[in-house]
């Protein structure tokens, strides 16, 4: 067995350690990447909204 | 400290300067994290390399109870002290809190399954986590649950302080009852009782997370601040000259 092939088996509990890290990247990263969209489109939206009513008086 | 980010402009000022290079020392602390937690620490001799869970699961629980916390004292400040960003901070923590509990559950329980041969046991530990679970939920749709942002606040503010009485029974649940999750063997009298090769990888994996949280939490809260000042522009400015097709148009999907 490869040293990489080794590695990934986790020694017998890769079924059990990696879905654990792919679950909390997934989570985690989906959490930050919505977070981040949301945040981005509230900036667009808030510079269109000034540039289209000019500003508030 | 407080008082002075009590003004939302100057924290929208603060919170901008700090968001990237909080972001770059987040990423850099995860990366140097996951290579101790993966590649570094030794296999345990009894859970043999099933140990690397802990290095998600622990630092998960301990800021799925932190940010319980968190939203208890902002609560309470936002009860008693009218802070103006006390229930921005409480609202925007709540959705991490919930991930991060969801994620100490799941990697808890890929753990189990192998360790303990059961995926999930009705054990004072995970119950009660679980229940923290069901709170950060609870808190979310009660906030959400009024046509009043104020009085969703509130109402969200007396159940995250009620919820707290949960935080102790979990911490103490494995003094308290005889579980199957073992105690303590990093915050206990007498000091840790795990090898430093193992306690590393958990410490920088904790500083991580937590720095994930604050990056998270600046994030939220300037995404809801720009929401509610996006909310009254469109309200005062469309209501004085925009027609209806281009107010919708100008304001996008950002706004619910």
């Amino acid at each position: 067995m490869s040293a990489l092939a080794e590695y990934l088996a986790m020694g017998g509990y890769a079924g059990f350690v990696w879905p654990a890290y792919g679950f909390a990247l997934a989570a985690l990263g989906g959490l930050a990447l919505h977070s981040w969209r949301r945040y981005r489109a509230g900036v667009t939206a808030l510079g269109r909204a000034a540039g289209n009513n000019g500003p508030a008086r | 400290m407080i008082n002075r980010l009590a003004n939302p402009a100057r924290f929208m000022r603060l919170s901008g300067a700090v968001l990237p290079w909080l972001g770059a020392v987040t990423a850099l602390t995860l990366a140097a994290g996951l290579v101790l937690a993966l590649v570094a620490a030794p296999p345990d001799y009894q859970q043999g390399e099933s140990v690397r869970i802990m290095f998600v699961h622990v630092p998960s629980a301990w800021m799925a109870l932190s940010t319980y916390l968190f939203i208890a004292v902002a609560s309470a400040v936002a009860l008693v002290w009218r802070h103006p960003l006390a229930d921005v901070a409480a609202q925007a923590a709540a959705p991490i809190g919930a991930v991060f509990t969801l994620v100490c559950l799941v990697t808890g329980s890929l753990w189990g399954r192998p360790m303990w041969g059961a995926w999930w046991v009705w054990d004072a530990r995970l119950t009660s986590v679980l229940v923290l679970f069901f709170l950060y939920l609870g808190y979310i749709a009660l906030v959400n649950a009024f046509d009043d942002p104020g009085r969703g606040a509130r109402a969200g503010s007396v159940l995250a302080l009620v919820g707290v009485v949960n935080l102790p029974i979990i911490k103490f649940s494995v003094d308290w009852w005889n579980t199957l999750h073992q105690p303590a063997s990093v915050f206990r009298m007498g000091g840790p009782k795990i090898d430093p090769s193992m306690l590393a990888p958990l410490l920088l994996m904790a500083v991580a997370f937590t720095l994930l949280f604050a990056w998270l939490l600046l994030v939220r809260m300037r995404t809801a601040l720009n929401e509610r000042k996006l909310r009254a522009a469109q309200l005062y400015g469309a209501a004085l000259r925009a027609p209806p097709r281009e107010r919708a148009a100008a304001v996008g999907p950002a706004l619910r």
